[in-house]
């Protein structure tokens, strides 16, 4: 099948939902600049002309209500966020209003609104430029929280999302743009709130999501040499969340750990790992083990993110743990000189 | 006295120069590993603002802050060590390029949040008016951050509560590849829009560091003696790419043709000719002045470049004041 870069999936989802849909519109700053927002909205404008593809002034809280205000009159926004941390400043608009006008009004409005923000890693993108604060959306009724790792997914969440009558914020990770998948041409949706299971074993769990199941992937093929073989679940979805399958798995498995790309405490891992205990607990064998950032801001400096982001390596040496083996992830991987702080070679600084 | 005013200005100019330009040349070494935003082309705002501060005045900034802190009088040392991410960084390498500080001469910090800094002058303000000082607080923000909400609840209440603050907007034309045209209506100033608010504002030729220093002395003088807020817009042009060390007019987001008709209004070169014309300095001073900021700024690359990282071991603690 064709395969397509993540960044390409997105653009063509766009493309395909401005072209069944002439409610579609997309809008942020710099989505059609000649970057286009790191591939993903380049040349929209070129297709579906200015009124629909646009740049914005630099005021994030204003333009997340005026999406509101056109979607409540059938018009359906897609916003982005070249980083998540912007769209802080609309925390107003999407808690109070976006995730709330449906509910409050006795049902009679939608919020069909779709909010693109991008987290990240590495390259010194430091505190306030590559938060992953997934969690915080979570926690609020009323939004839908998706988090697509392939690029296939990318595209099919993607379309769904827009189409979705809901507000949707739909997380990006920039180590993810550039990564391929097979993706089938034309319109084809996932359904929000599908986790994906990407690996099947009997030894134990992994709950994983965005960036993390790639780390995930390289660690298990590692684990398989070794004869251990877990499940791998791809949530995709943060919210709703597919606890079926999570609890399906646990319960064959007996053992479980939570990848996150964000912070621990207060976490979407967290979170699981309580359902879990909840749902599965007499089938548990070993304690539920949490692979997350440590609870502190995201330094700026290559030597501190050396330690501060997890790896596939951190992932080998707590399943070995889990299992009562003892691997040593860092002697296991070779990463052939690739520095940390950077996805590939296709990386280079400063964005 | 004015004399020496020029040529402090002149050595500030030179010096926000030299240190961006090496930077840029020394990026694509890849161990200044953060996003890095140059202010070459635009040394004449800070530098001419910054003269006509107090070195116990305070001043904040944005993502594209080095050549206000260096103009406030910073230690470069310390600023270039940050952006190589060493322990022995301003921020100890935690913030990076857009995180810079230096209490000692009043550089509170710059952040990289667009128009995040705005309303911490005004808090500063505030706090110096509860302490019965006279110091006026300084912040520096582009042409994008009066599109965000908080720069009008900020001078809104700046000015009804006769707050001492400097507002400085330096209008380059763009946000990162978005010109004026596609973010504030046509034919408006900034400075006319904000004076609706009812602040008393000013405008002028940021390529001219010396009508900068003496229209931003004018206001700090007003400030200090009525206890208002004063906002100043100085149109300038940034040079190199939006982030990053390289150029980027063949990208297709503006001219060559405009950046060549800016790079005629260098800032730098236009305040050295002054000063030769005006006889303030001849060329073997300007020969000497500039030896001796080079150097500076080779051992402030060699002091960042030798020194260690910062250790992860125990950082989790700092996240908390104890
Ligand atoms: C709230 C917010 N939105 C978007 C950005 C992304 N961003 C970083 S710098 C920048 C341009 C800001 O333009 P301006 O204020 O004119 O400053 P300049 O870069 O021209 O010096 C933008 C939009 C950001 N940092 N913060
Ligand atoms: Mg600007």
């Amino acid at each position: 099948m064709r395969k397509l870069k993540f960044s390409q999936a997105i653009n063509e989802a766009f493309e395909i939902a401005m072209q069944i849909n002439p409610n579609v519109i997309c809008y942020g700053l710099g989505v059609d600049d000649p970057k286009g927002v790191f591939g993903t909205t380049l040349g929209l404008k070129e297709k579906f002309g200015k009124d629909r593809v646009f740049d914005t002034p630099a005021s994030e809280n204003a333009m997340t209500g005026i999406a509101i205000g056109a979607s409540l009159n059938g018009i359906r926004p897609v916003m982005t966020h070249q980083r998540l941390d912007f769209s802080l400043l609309s925390m107003d608009q999407i808690i109070n209003n976006a995730a709330k006008f449906h509910f409050m009004f006795g049902g009679q409005h939608t919020v069909p609104i779709t909010i693109r923000m991008i987290t990240g890693r590495g390259w010194g993108q430091g505190p306030t430029h590559s938060q992953n604060l997934q969690s915080i959306f979570a926690h609020i009724p009323g939004l839908k929280v998706v988090m697509p790792t392939t690029a296939y997914d990318a595209k099919g969440l993607l379309l769904s999302s827009i189409f979705d009558d809901n507000p949707v914020i739909f997380i990006e990770h920039r180590w993810l743009h550039n990564l391929e998948s097979d993706v089938p041409e034309g319109d084809y949706r996932i359904e929000i709130g599908k986790s994906k299971k990407i690996s099947d074993g009997f030894d134990l769990t992994i709950v994983s999501m965005s960036y993390m199941t790639v780390e995930a992937i390289h660690a298990l093929e590692i684990l398989k040499k070794s004869d251990i073989h877990c499940d791998l679940i791809d949530i995709r979805s943060v919210k709703p969340m597919d606890w079926t399958t999570i609890f399906h798995s646990v319960k064959k498995t007996g053992r479980l750990l939570t990848l996150d790309t964000g912070v621990g405490q207060g976490s979407v891992s967290s979170d699981i790992i309580a359902e879990v205990c909840h749902n599965c607990w007499s089938s548990l064998k070993a304690q539920p083990e949490r692979l997350s950032l440590p609870d502190m801001p995201t330094p700026t400096s290559p030597s501190l993110t050396k330690h501060f982001y997890r790896r596939s390596e951190d992932i080998i040496n707590i399943v070995s743990k889990m299992l009562g083996k003892d691997l040593d992830g860092y002697a296991l991987i070779d990463r052939d000189g690739l520095p940390h702080d950077v996805p590939g070679d296709w990386f280079k600084g400063p964005f | 006295m004015e004399h020496t005013l020029k040529i402090n200005l002149f050595k500030k100019l030179f010096k926000i120069r030299t240190v961006e330009e090496t930077i840029a040349d020394k990026y694509t070494e890849w161990e200044m590993r953060c996003p890095t935003h140059l202010s070459t082309g635009q040394e004449g705002v800070a530098a001419g603002v910054c003269q006509a501060l107090e070195d116990d005045d305070f001043v904040f900034s944005s993502h594209r802050s080095h050549a206000h802190y260096i103009a406030k009088g910073g230690d470069i040392r310390k600023m270039i060590a940050e952006i190589y991410g060493k322990s022995t960084g301003c921020s100890a390498g935690r913030g990076g390029s857009m995180h810079l500080i230096d209490k000692s001469v009043g550089f509170l910090g710059s952040t990289s949040i667009v128009g995040g800094t705005i309303p911490l002058a005004a808090g500063v303000a505030l706090s110096v008016k509860l302490k019965n000082s006279s110091q006026v607080t300084c912040t520096f923000f582009g042409d994008a951050a009066v599109e965000e909400g908080v720069f009008y609840e900020t001078i809104n209440y700046a000015v009804t509560n006769k707050l001492p603050v400097l507002f400085i907007c330096e209008n380059n034309l763009y946000s990162v590849y978005s010109p004026l045209s596609v973010r504030q209506p046509e034919n408006r100033n900034i400075f006319e829009m904000v004076e609706g608010i009812g602040i008393s504002v000013d405008h002028g030729n940021g390529n001219d560091p010396w009508e900068v220093f003496e229209k931003s002395r004018n206001a700090v003088g007003k400030i200090r003696e009525l206890q208002i807020p004063i906002f100043l817009e100085f149109s300038t042009y940034r040079w190199r790419e939006h982030c990053g060390p390289f150029f980027d007019n063949d990208i297709g987001y503006r001219t060559e043709t405009e950046f060549l008709h800016w790079k005629e209004k260098d800032p730098l070169q236009f305040f050295e000719n002054m000063l030769l014309e005006q006889r303030v300095i001849d060329e073997s001073q300007i020969q000497s002045i500039k030896a001796g900021i080079i150097d500076e700024v080779n051992e402030a690359f060699q002091f960042a470049h030798d020194s260690d990282f910062p250790d992860f071991t125990g950082i989790q603690n700092s996240v908390y004041h104890s």
